[in-house]
């Protein structure tokens, strides 16, 4: 499930796996052994039994040590060891944010620091279904807090409601299965004692399908794999590895770089996201265009379901045997089962890794040039086109320069693309390129990329701004938290779109963003910026941000949902998909008919209706 | 207007919203007063104080759609001829080699092509300026609308749809946006133009595009013109103007509204392919218009000159009358995305690539004709009323021989002037009546000015009769109906002027006095039938029958005419004068229908060419005036007896056929067969009949 985090910081043009981590005494990874170079991912997993919500925070993204806040001077400062950006002052995201949103330091909306464990209600318990529960030896709580923690994603709605303190149906159980077997009995006591299963994962959905529906009245117990995060086998020979489908996103890449090998999967959110996440959502990846979506990467899936457990008899690489059942398992979203064991493809870590950017006159001249390299299929490991506001916002994150040299270049720079080559500050976007490989073949793709980009207007702006595009992506999550702390909410979302509908839809949605916020009595123009994260053959996927002021609006989440339900009209009245990649949840439900017809409907149902007739996947997500 | 805020001194507008503003916005906004004139400010009165050379050479710098790219003429036809759309239309014509068709293509563009220049646009201006300021005594504009309009253009590309009631009126509008900065249109405009000599250049340079009359079937013609319509709205490079109504009318009343150009334009928010489209129905309203008696003659069958820059010349005579005042009024502009809003689907164009042809369903096809319609009655709405409409409307209602011989009395007429100049303001209507000028001295002078038709002597006012009365022989009584009738008509064209206002509250009364019921479902139903029956001849917006009865319900019950209670409409002794106008006004249409109705009937032949149908009904219709029977001139008017086919047609009541390029309408038997009695009340049920 890749949510409203991007992707985590890389270091430019490094060979990769040189710093492997390191277990401290009490089993959990460590700080990698350089001092001063911080690896790429986050320092501790969160196996081990220890809650997950020790380390991240309850009601914001991410981990409880690192965000944004404005220190005493009213600078900007990232704070924790965890990223690149941490402990450092950010000195121009203070005016960005005032002269973007109209937001002051003076005007502040912080959140309920801790939560308040009378908020919330009393589990609704089965008692004959825990009873044979305790007799299987499989850990559960009904605490509270572990409680609430599992009971949402990060849609904007659920983490407004957390802030101010607002509970509402949350799961009555969580259990923590070990293994597969533990699974199957868990579901299998479940449909004996018609209780109603979630699987949690990660917790990043961004679709509300973690939300409980109000209307279930059987106890619903949360199913967090998070205990099923060990590499079971890797296959040197087919480059396969078994993997229980609980781990997480940043846990499977560090182990299995320490084999050498590495699955290229890395959605935004791979800090926390897990493995059957993404098997449930259809997922998709910042390096797809070498590794594949996650559909490419899977070669089998064990399933639990009320009726068994469902998987292919082989490994083959590919069937000719009917449909194929893997598709009706991913992008299930929880509502058949929960998926325990994963064979997926795996690849030998590339030798080398480099940063680009480009810079073009406007977003027009990019996504031409978008185009041709999908055209030529030539796309670097990664290309994202940002729009100007976009790019704006990545300036403003810019950590203090320590040296007046640097400075110095910034000016030159700037003073080259604005004024010798007459780029209009106001119009001008910048692409971001991950190129990944041998050393040899990264240099020569990199040349071909370039060369197209000139054809484009397109002018080389450096691995620095290439790479400071990637950490805004990750570092939004964080930002929103900030954001909310000062009236200002907001949200990504995302679609995909045929190449020649690219621009109109960008266009139109922002567009329509722009005016619903002013009919909506927005007191402040918002937010309203886009960019293209990936590029295939017939089209590309396209990023939405959108951010407002929320200062004199008397029901600001209500506002924001009807703006983002205008901005999803208006994509699909422009010809977009109802998701590319976040899922459809229970938030874009409304939609699925229109989206795959009836028949398709039917379809979905009438597998659902023999798969769990009694609906003990009972999240009523996608259908 | 402004979406801005302050913050910490400095002042940021998300939406780059222009904020110069007019200066006699200013001034009229500081002496904002109720009369409708008021709004209004006179165009011509700073032309006469400055020189007209200083005008046509001011700076002019306006603020284009913000969107737009600048493209030259070239651009645009070059964008034109190598769009996917235009490649797949030439790929399809077969019978020729692919080059031909594309040189055929080339042809056809510059044929069509503007070719907008600042430099004739100025001469434009000074020219223009130099006759409107020799026709008319002022140019009046709401200056609100007009900086409604300045803001929308950098918004979204915007259509100007002004109606066509002159040929004066078609380079009005350029010459105003010039005139206060506002960037200059392209105006779709007939071939015939483009054909004079010099004249038709300069209409090119001055940004008109023209438009073959008869496209019929031209495939590849239809695809460059809407190619290129597209292309310019899509681009937002010029704002469009065209006339929604497709040609100028001759009768001085809105003309159901043509949907091929309406259709490429809208096309491009259909498809996404622009965020919004801004409409600005634009109203022209004139005390006089230039052409009334070719007009008339014209509707009479006299054919219409050739537009011909000779003919410019000799009519060049006109340059000596006086033609009143003319009035622009810019409406409010309209957004397409929220006029469409939950009327369409706009994602049945995903599944087909957008640059290949493809029928719009007929949700879509609906959808722009209700557009259309909303337009053509709001330029209804903004247009003004003069007191010589209220006074035409009131002399046809005389008996023809007062008129002709002895006159009606110039007291009585008077005193039904400012009692209608009341009923229409309680109709909500928009009058265009001086405020500080005594009201008898309005309408004598308003009578002067219609020299040409009436004339005024001994307190009795006549119709004026055209023709030579020292002619040799005198006229055959026949020739002598025409002669009336060439009057009359240009009497019922400023009539027609008013009508807007009183249509639907006449239909009502009219459906009151047919069926002489109270109940108000079975007036419903009649208003819904003559509403039906006369969508040729008034405009009527689809799908919006009961609102109009509401409408005309809530008018009608405002003037004291009615007394209206949930389920009866009772008339109050009080209205009755009002009733017998309204229904007096409308009883011109039903006799001309039911006559012609008659025609088809009696006929015995259900088939005809149009050819033979014209003057026959014209013949049936002389002979009837001639013995008495017939009390309206209205259908000797081809427009109303063209008007009454297309109906027929729409009722499929007759059926047009094409054979051997003759055009031949057959009569449903069936549907005549049983109306004979001609009893509007049973025709109903007829219709009801059939649609079982």
């Amino acid at each position: 499930m890749s949510g409203f985090s991007d992707n985590i910081m890389r270091l430019s043009g490094r060979m990769l796996s040189q710093y492997p981590a390191q277990r401290d005494w009490d089993g959990k990874l460590t700080r990698a052994p350089h001092p001063g170079i911080i690896p790429t991912c986050s320092i501790v997993t969160l196996s081990d039994n220890l809650p997950k919500q020790e380390i991240m925070k309850w009601n914001g993204w991410g981990y409880s040590d690192s965000k944004f806040l404005y220190n005493k001077k009213g600078q900007a400062e990232f704070t924790g060891k965890r990223y690149r950006l941490s402990g450092m002052i950010i000195p121009g995201l203070r005016e960005w944010m005032e002269s973007t949103f109209g937001a002051n330091l003076q005007h502040k909306t912080p959140a309920a620091p801790i939560l308040n464990s009378s908020a919330v209600q009393p589990p609704t318990l089965n008692e004959a279904f825990l009873k044979e529960l305790k007799s299987t030896g499989i850990p559960f709580s009904h605490d509270a807090e572990d409680r609430v923690f599992r009971s949402h994603g990060h849609c904007l709605h659920e983490i407004f409601a957390l802030r101010e303190g607002k509970i509402g149906r949350v799961p009555d159980l969580v259990v923590w299965p070990n293994c597969h077997n533990d699974v199957v009995k868990i579901v299998e006591l479940a449909c004996k004692h018609n209780v109603c299963l979630m699987p949690y994962g990660g917790g990043t959905s961004v679709s509300s399908a973690l939300e409980c529906p109000p209307e279930e009245t059987r106890s619903i117990v949360s199913l967090d794999t998070s205990q099923m995060n060990r590499i079971l086998w890797i296959d040197e020979k087919n480059l396969t590895a078994h993997v229980e489908a609980g781990i997480v996103g940043q846990d499977l890449e560090r182990l299995l770089n320490e084999s050498g090998y590495c699955t290229g999967h890395e959605p935004d959110s791979m800090e926390f996201s897990s493995l059957g996440g993404w098997v449930a959502t259809r997922a998709s990846g910042m390096k797809k265009n070498i590794y594949g979506n996650i559909e490419d990467l899977v070669v089998h899936i064990k399933m639990v379901t009320p009726q068994g457990v469902i998987e292919k008899s082989c490994q083959g690489p590919r069937m000719s045997t009917g449909p194929d059942v893997h598709h009706f398992i991913m992008g299930s979203e929880g509502t058949l089962g929960v998926v325990t064991e994963v064979t997926m493809k795996i690849r030998p870590m590339p030798e080398y890794q480099k940063y680009g950017s480009v810079v073009f006159p406007n977003f027009e001249m990019g996504v031409a040039c978008l185009r041709e390299v999908a055209r030529q299929r030539c796309a670097p490991a990664s290309i994202r086109l940002m729009d100007n506001e976009q790019f704006k916002f990545g300036h403003a994150l810019k950590p203090q320069v320590s040296s007046i040299f640097t400075s110095f270049l910034d000016g030159l720079k700037k003073f080259y693309i604005t004024k010798f080559k007459g780029f209009d500050p106001n119009r001008l976007c910048v692409a971001t390129l991950l190129f990944e490989g041998d050393r040899e073949k990264v240099l020569q793709h990199e040349k071909q990329v370039y060369d197209i980009a000139a054809k484009f207007g397109g002018l080389a702006a450096g691995e620095d701004n290439g790479q400071r595009g990637y950490m805004l992506t990750f570092v939004i999550a964080y930002l929103r938290d900030l954001g909310m702390d000062y009236y200002v909410i907001g949200e990504s979302f995302e679609t995909s779109v045929p190449w020649d509908r690219v621009l109109d839809i960008c266009r139109n949605v922002k567009a329509r963003i722009v005016r619903e916020c002013k009919d909506k009595g927005v007191q402040f123009p918002p937010l309203s910026t886009c960019r293209v994260t990936q590029t295939y053959d017939a089209g590309a996927c396209v990023y939405f941000y959108f951010a407002f002021n929320y200062r004199g609006l008397s029901d600001p989440v209500h506002v924001y949902e009807q703006v983002e339900h205008a901005a999803r009209e208006e994509i699909l009245a422009n010809g977009g998909s109802l998701s590319h990649h976040h899922g459809v949840g229970k938030l874009r439900k409304e939609w699925m008919r229109e989206t795959i017809s009836s028949v398709g409907m039917g379809m979905l149902k009438s597998v659902k209706d023999y798969v769990d007739p009694n609906n003990i996947f009972g999240n009523r997500n996608l259908l | 207007m402004l979406w801005s805020y302050r913050h910490s001194g400095t002042r940021k507008s998300w939406f780059n919203i222009n904020t110069r503003e007019l200066s006699e916005v200013v001034v009229i906004g500081s002496t904002a007063s109720l009369k409708d004139e008021e709004e209004f400010t006179d165009i011509l009165e700073e032309r006469r104080r400055t020189t007209d050379l200083g005008y046509a050479l001011r700076t002019f710098n306006p603020q284009p759609y913000k969107g737009a790219p600048y493209s030259s003429t070239s651009d645009l036809k070059k964008a034109v001829l190598e769009s996917q759309y235009l490649r797949y239309i030439i790929a399809l014509e077969t019978g020729s080699s692919v080059e031909k068709v594309r040189q055929e293509a080339r042809g056809i563009l510059e044929e069509m092509s503007h070719n907008l220049q600042l430099g004739f646009i100025r001469l434009m201006a000074y020219t223009v300026n130099k006759v409107f300021k020799r026709l008319f005594r002022s140019i009046y504009v709401n200056m609100e609308g007009l900086n409604m309009l300045q803001q929308a253009i950098q918004e979204s590309p915007v259509i100007l749809m002004p109606n066509h009631r002159s040929y004066v009126d078609f380079l009005i509008v350029s010459f105003i946006l010039f005139t206060y900065d506002i960037p200059i249109p392209v105006i779709a405009a007939g071939i015939p133009l483009a054909s004079m000599k010099v004249v038709g250049e300069i209409l090119r340079r001055s940004g008109a595009f023209f438009i073959r009359r008869a496209i019929g079937s031209d495939k590849l013609y239809w695809a460059v013109l809407s190619e290129y319509v597209r292309t310019i709205v899509r681009t937002g490079c010029a704002p469009l103007e065209f006339y929604v109504e497709g040609f100028r009318s001759r009768t001085l009343k809105s003309v159901v509204p043509k949907l091929g150009m309406m259709d490429m334009v809208l096309e491009p928010y259909f498809k996404g392919e622009v965020f919004d489209i801004t409409l600005v129905p634009i109203s022209i309203s004139y005390d006089r218009v230039v052409e009334e008696s070719l007009l008339a003659l014209e509707l009479l069958g006299v054919p219409k000159p050739k537009e011909s820059t000779t003919g410019l010349f000799k009519a060049s005579r006109v340059l000596q009358e006086d033609y009143g005042c003319m009035h622009v009024n810019f409406g409010r502009p309209l957004s397409v995305r929220q006029l469409c809003e939950g009327k369409i689907n706009r994602s049945e164009y995903n599944l087909i690539p957008r640059d290949l042809p493809q029928r719009p369903s007929t949700e879509i096809q609906d959808c722009v004709n209700w557009v259309a319609h909303l337009i053509v009655r709001t330029q209804e709405e903004g247009s003004l009323i003069s007191p010589w409409s209220l006074m035409a409307c009131l002399l046809l209602q005389a008996p023809i021989t007062t008129l002709t011989e002895e006159g009606l009395q110039w007291h009585g007429l008077t005193e039904k002037t400012l009692w209608l100049r009341k009923l229409v303001l309680d109709f909500r209507g928009r009058l265009n009546w001086p405020a500080h000028t005594p009201d008898s001295d309005v309408m004598s002078s308003t009578v002067a000015l219609h020299h040409s038709i009436v004339h005024h002597k001994a307190g009795r006012v006549c119709l004026v009769q055209d023709g030579d009365p020292a002619s040799q022989d005198p006229l055959s009584p026949e020739e002598g109906v025409m002669r009336t009738a060439a009057a009359v008509l240009m009497l019922v064209s400023y009539r027609n002027q008013a009508l807007h206002v009183f249509v639907r509250p006449g239909i009502l009364a009219t459906a009151i006095h047919i069926t002489k019921s109270t109940q108000k479902d079975e007036l419903f139903s009649f208003f819904c039938f003559l509403r039906d029956v006369f969508a040729n001849e008034f405009i009527f917006i689809p799908g919006r029958a009961s609102q109009d009865f509401d409408e005309a319900c809530s008018l009608l019950q405002k003037c004291g005419a009615v007394h209206m209670s949930e389920q009866e409409v009772t008339v109050l002794e009080t209205g009755l004068e009002v009733l017998s106008f309204l229904q007096k006004l409308l009883q011109p249409f039903l006799d001309s229908y039911q006559l012609i109705f008659r025609y088809l009937c009696e006929n015995g032949a259900h088939v005809f060419t149009e050819k033979q149908f014209l003057p026959a009904v014209q013949n049936l219709a002389t002979k009837l005036i001639l013995s008495g029977d017939l009390h309206t001139f209205e259908v000797l008017s081809s427009d109303t007896q063209k008007n009454v086919l297309s109906a027929l047609r729409r009722l499929e009541a007759v059926t047009k056929l094409r054979v051997n390029n003759n055009i031949l309408s057959i009569a449903d038997p069936y549907f005549f067969g049983k109306y004979i009695a001609i009893d509007v009340l049973l025709m109903t049920e007829i219709m009801n009949k059939r649609a079982l």
